[in-house]
Parts: C-alpha cells; structure tokens; sequence
C-alpha cells in the first residue's frame, strides 16, 4: 500500500468519526441515537433513487438524494409515533425495515439494468475506506466543516433542545425549525459516514463518542470537543488496526475500538464511571455506620447508662458485628471513643459530634411536624436517613427556622452543646 | 408472468414458516416494548453463525443453532449490563452492544474465510431467498422439500407449541411485567426464552432473507395488527393472516417485477401497515 493511500484512508476515517461525534452527541443527549440506525438503513433507496436519476455516482449527488432519504425516514419515525398507539422502538424498526427493503428492491432492478453496476453503491453499505480517493477526502472536508461550522453558528439553540425542546420553547426559540437542521445535519453525516464503514455499524459512530463524553463532561461544549476528538481517534486507530491484515473490512474494527473505549470509560471515568460511583457508596456506607455507632452510644448515655459495653450498644440497635467492628476502629482512631475495661465511652470530640447527629436528627423531626404538619409516627425513618446529609449551613438554617426548639416532638431534649453559638 | 414452478412452491412455504415463526414472536417482541433488543440480537447472533460456519459443514448443523442462542442470550445479557450496571442509556447500549458483536463477527469472516465464498457480508445484510430451493431433499425421486424447510419447520412447530403451551406466562409478562413478577412468575425465564427463539428464528432465515429484513418480517404484521385490535389472541390471528398475505402478494409480486423477493415480501407488508396507518389514523382523527 502506498503511503497517500494510507493517509488518505486515515485522513477519511478521522474526518467521518469527528462529524459523526460532534452531530451524534445531540442524538445522544435526546435519547434518539437508535433514529441513526433507522435513518442510516432508510439512506438506501435516496442512493439508488439518486443514481437512477442522474445516471452517475458522484458523491455529492448522492449524499443529496441520500440526505432527503434520511429527512423522509425520520419524519416517518415521528408520524407513525404521534398518530397511532405504537411505541417508538416499533415506529423505528417499521421505517428501517421498510425503506431498507425498498432500497433492495431498487438495487435489484439497478443490477438488471444494461449498463448498471451496483458497485459504487455497494460501498455505501459495506464501506470502503480502503478505496477512498481525492474525491471523496475533499467531499468529507467540505461535510466536516459545514457541519462544525452550522454546530457553532447555531450553539446557544441546539443547546437548549439538548437539554429540553420545552425548555427551548420556553426560551422562545423556533424548536421544530433547529430540530430539522439538526435532522438534516445527522441526515448528512449519516450518508457521507456510510462511505467508510457501512450501513450497519454507522449508528454506533453516532453514539459512542458522545456516550464517552457525556461520562467525562458535563458542559456541553467540552463534550461536544471531546466527542469530535474521540470520534476521529477510533477513526484512525480503528483504520490502523485494520491494516494488519489484507481485504480487513475497516467499519468493524473502528467500532471495536469504539466499543472497548466506551466500557474503559463507562467503568472508570471519574466521578460518573462504575467504579469511583461504588467507592462513593462505599465511603458514604462507612461514614453512615460510624454516625450511627455514635448516635447510639450517645442514646444510651441518654438514658443514663454508664456502663456501655458492646452487648448494651447491640442491644439498643442491630448492627452487623462486621461493620460494627470497622466503625468502631475508625471512631478509635479518629479519638471520639474509648475502651477501658470493656467499658464504652464517648470523648470530648466523640459527645460534640455525637449530640450533633442526634441534634439532627430531632431538628428535622421537628421540622416535619411543625412546618409539614406530618404525624408524629411518620417522621422517624426519614430523620435516620436526613441525619447523615444536612450540612452545617442547613443545620444552622433549621435551627434558626424552629427557633431553637428545646424538645423534639416525641419529647425528647435536643441537644445543642455548642452550636447556639 | 412465467407459471410458478414446484421450485417456488418450496421457496413460498419457507417464506410462509419464516413469517409465522416471525408473527408470533414479533407480538411479544412489540407488546414488551423490546422491538430494538429483538433488532440488535438479529445482527448480534453473526459472529455465532460465523463460528460455527468455521467449525462444521456449511449452514444447516446444529451448532449455528447452539452458536446463535448463544449469541442472542449473550446479547440481552450485555446490554443489560450497560444500562443497569453501567447507567449508560438504553439506546445507547442497545445500539452499541449490536453493532460491536455485528463488527466483531465481520472481522472473523475476514480473519478467516480468505475467499471462501460461503459466508460474506452480503449474504449477512441480504438474504436469498429465489435460491432456497437448491438444497432439495429428495427421497425415492419424490421431493421432500428442502433442507431450509426442515430446519424451520420444527422451529415453528416449537414456538407454537411453546406459546400455546405458555400463553399465560408470554402474555402476562407482553402486558405487566411488574404484576407478573409480583404473583411470582419467573420473568427472567419468559424473557430469555423469548430471545432464544428470536435468535434461532433469525439463524434460521439468515440465508433467505438476510439480518435487516427479517426485522420486517418480525415487527410489521404485528404492529399492522395491533393498529386493528388490542386483544392478545386476535392480535396473533390478525398478524399471521397479513403475514401469509404478505409472502403471497410480495412474492408474486417479485416474480412479475423480476426482484429480490424477500426485500419485496417486506415491501409489501410495508405497504399493508402503511394503508392501515392511513386509514386508522384518520379515523382517530375523525373521532377528535
């Protein structure tokens, strides 16, 4: 293989994967990435319909007649759902068969007629990013910035139909107008994305890189940059990975790269992936242990206790001896509870912060009643969960709100230690 | 018009199996709001055909039929995984899960077929279905039918006896899922049942109609017959009517045009559903 040919290849690929990344993080955020697959199969008539008309192959021209067919399918979609009792999923798999068999027919009639070669249209639904040329790396330029450049132009409304088309409604923008340009822009990165890796796997060129950015990001700009940026990546590495072996069809292997991209992230981007979230639940666990291991020490203190050993706490709360074992080890270590003698107490730090959670606890039982008007027998459960989420500012806006209420509603002091203050 | 010969009377009785099979687990597909799983599972089920392509004698062996449910479980399970484990959207792990067992499964073509005709992605996408009747069985100098046509045949008498068999069960989980589960009925068994015979049913009309096409056969005469009736057992009736209808018509049809077949088949209840929509929706209209 000769070295343009190579760079053509990646070049194509590269170009294909950033305009699908940038349209198909919209598709993506609306939950209508599935409409790419239906409108990616429903292109095929618009190629062979073109083809028949205009007698050529030029990629513009076929882009165009592709273009409107992606225009019909998804208004098909759209019709079908609002006019009859169908879901969405059916409505889809409707258009997509259907134009896709239309398609077919069409194809058969082309390979029957005397001068027809269903050649270059075959390549739109396998690819052939193995035989790009010139033509079609500046006809994929030319798609690229068109889009980018519509995407900047139009950002502030495409923006809000992202995140609402009420919400943009609201905001007075004309939703049914940008939707269509956005319709007509995934129409076109479709029919040009179809040239380089196939009818079939184009959908998940519109999803992936917008799904691995929408983990990383939350602006939408930023993911818009990172999707473009994805996209091209799995473009050339997919092409690179596909030269390993001779006749390697390319589509498949951007995809895969795509795909093992997508599970690396979904488990371990930051924040938002599979792991920091279990971590996140892990250390919220320990920390609701360790406030409840206090809250019960001091219960019992309340009741004027003074011998608490271990047995007296798992008496007045059920707790699992593991987690107990772990909550009081870290409580130790933190110097909020003592060991003397098989004898339990509180320190100094270990009463503040103990009269804090039962504080909390009380306040918000308080509030329920008193500014929600509910029973006194309905407050208790919430209170153990609320207990271990307000934080200081609120602690200080509830008690400011209740007027600093002496006794909760099942009569029981609520302690203020220091935090009148 | 040239007479219909015996050759395509075995070719119309395949089609004929393919789409009851089609309507019967097209209507539970439709009703559980699982259209797309079924659609990802037809493309997904690939790098099992291709496995066992590369493991035993041509297309018709069993272990296309073990590969393939094991594909079709394996893909349910996966996207699944996504969207319950992972949070990612369902769309997306639908759209993601299939495409990338779809590649995976192309990429094993080209590692592996080097030229050897039997299996390309043509024949993936596509189907033949005017060429079904090249594998006759023959017994006695009396035609038998074919081998597609023993393949299917036991796979429709299965899922026939199978929903009549477990109608309850298929049709409390087509309409309440949580209520199902909640008078203790296993959903999960219902559920992955219901993907294995998708997948063997899509297995087995790969070579006729080809993994997009068969979609059509599986979701239009339902959704035409859900337009026309809400209840269960008419539903069936209704779909398995337009079904044969739609294989008769779409085949002559393609015989008088000298088309693909199966793409015209699918065309034609295209068409059916599309009359139907029309004059349903008007009348909903009308009622307004």
């Amino acid at each position: 293989m000769t070295y343009s040919l190579l760079l053509y290849i990646l070049l194509g690929l590269g170009l294909v994967g950033a305009m699908s990344g940038a349209v198909g993080t919209f598709a993506f955020l609306k939950k209508r990435t599935l409409v790419g697959d239906a409108v990616s199969h429903s292109i095929l008539p618009g190629l062979v319909i073109g083809y028949l008309l205009m007698g050529t192959k030029d990629p513009y021209v076929l882009i165009l007649s592709g273009t409107i067919f992606g225009l019909i399918s998804i208004r098909s979609i759209d019709l079908i759902h609002q006019k009859s009792k169908l879901s969405i999923d059916t409505a889809i798999a409707i258009v997509t068969t259907v134009y896709f068999a239309l398609g077919s027919v069409l194809l058969s009639v082309v390979a029957k007629s005397p001068n027809g070669s269903q050649a270059g249209l075959k390549d739109f639904l396998f690819g052939k990013a193995a035989t790009l040329t010139e033509n079609d790396i500046v006809a994929f330029a030319i798609v690229f910035v068109l889009v980018i450049i519509t995407l900047i132009v139009l950002f502030k409304p495409f923006q809000s139909i992202a995140f609402s088309a009420d919400f943009a409604g609201g905001q007075g923008w004309k939703v049914k107008r940008f939707e269509f340009i956005l319709a007509v822009l995934t129409s076109i990165v479709i029919t040009t994305g179809l040239q380089a890796v196939g009818v079939v796997l184009m959908s998940a060129l519109l999803i992936g890189p917008g799904a691995i950015a929408r983990y990383w990001t939350n602006s939408l700009k930023k993911m818009l940059l990172l999707s473009v940026v994805v996209g091209a990546f799995s473009g050339i590495a997919g092409g690179l990975l596909s030269l390993s072996k001779d006749n390697m069809p390319t589509g498949p292997w951007v995809i895969i790269v795509l795909f093992t991209a997508t599970i690396l992230t979904l488990l371990f981007a930051p924040k938002k992936g599979w792991l920091a979230i279990q971590s996140r639940n892990r250390l919220n666990k320990k920390q609701m242990a360790e406030e409840n291991l206090l809250k019960t020490i001091e219960q019992l203190r309340e009741k004027g206790n003074n011998k608490i050993t271990f047995q007296s706490i798992l008496d007045q709360r059920r707790l699992e001896a593991a987690v107990f074992d772990r909550a009081f080890s870290a409580l130790s270590k933190k110097g909020m509870v003592k060991i003397n003698d098989q004898i339990i107490s509180l320190t100094e730090l270990g009463v503040a912060e103990a009269q804090r959670i039962v504080r909390l606890h009380r306040l918000w039982e308080m509030y329920l009643t008193a500014r929600l008007n509910f029973k006194n027998d309905h407050i208790h459960g919430t209170a153990e969960t609320i207990e271990h989420l307000i934080t200081a500012d609120l602690e200080k806006v509830l008690m400011e709100e209740l007027n600093f209420p002496s006794e909760d509603p099942h009569q029981k002091p609520i302690p203020y230690g220091n935090a009148k203050q | 018009m040239e007479m219909l010969s015996s050759n395509d009377g075995l070719n119309i009785i395949l089609a004929l199996l393919i789409s009851w099979s089609c309507s019967i687990l097209g209507v539970f597909l439709m009703l559980r709001k699982m259209v797309m799983v079924g659609d990802a599972i037809t493309h997904s089920v690939l790098p099992g055909v291709v496995i066992a392509y590369l493991m035993g004698s041509g297309g018709e062996n069993y272990i296309v039929l073990l590969g393939a449910a094991f594909f079709g479980v394996l893909t349910t399970v996966i996207i699944d995984f996504l969207f319950r484990k992972l949070k990612l959207q369902e769309d997306a792990s639908i759209g993601l899960t299939f495409t990338w067992l779809f590649a995976v499964g192309v990429v094993l073509i080209a590692f592996f077929s080097d030229g050897n005709a039997d299996i390309d992605q043509e024949c993936v996408l596509f189907g033949e279905l005017g060429l079904s009747f090249m594998d006759k069985i023959i017994w006695n100098g009396y035609v038998l039918g074919t081998k597609s046509i023993w393949m299917i045949g036991p796979m429709f008498l299965l899922i026939l006896i199978l929903v009549i068999k477990g109608f309850k069960g298929f049709q409390i989980i087509s309409f309440q899922t949580d209520y199902a589960a909640s008078k203790g009925i296993k959903v999960n068994k219902w559920h992955y049942l219901l993907m294995i015979l998708v997948s063997l049913v899509t297995v087995l009309s790969f070579e006729s109609v080809g993994a997009i096409l068969v979609v059509g056969f599986l979701i239009l005469p339902p959704a035409t017959a859900y337009l026309l009736s809400s209840r269960l057992i008419r539903i069936h009736f209704i779909s398995i009517g337009l079904a044969t209808a739609g294989v008769l018509i779409g085949y002559l049809l393609a015989q008088w045009f000298d088309v693909s077949i199966s793409p015209m088949i699918v065309l034609t209840l295209g068409f059916v559903f599309f009359l139907t929509f029309v004059i349903k929706m008007q009348n909903t209209k009308h009622l307004k």
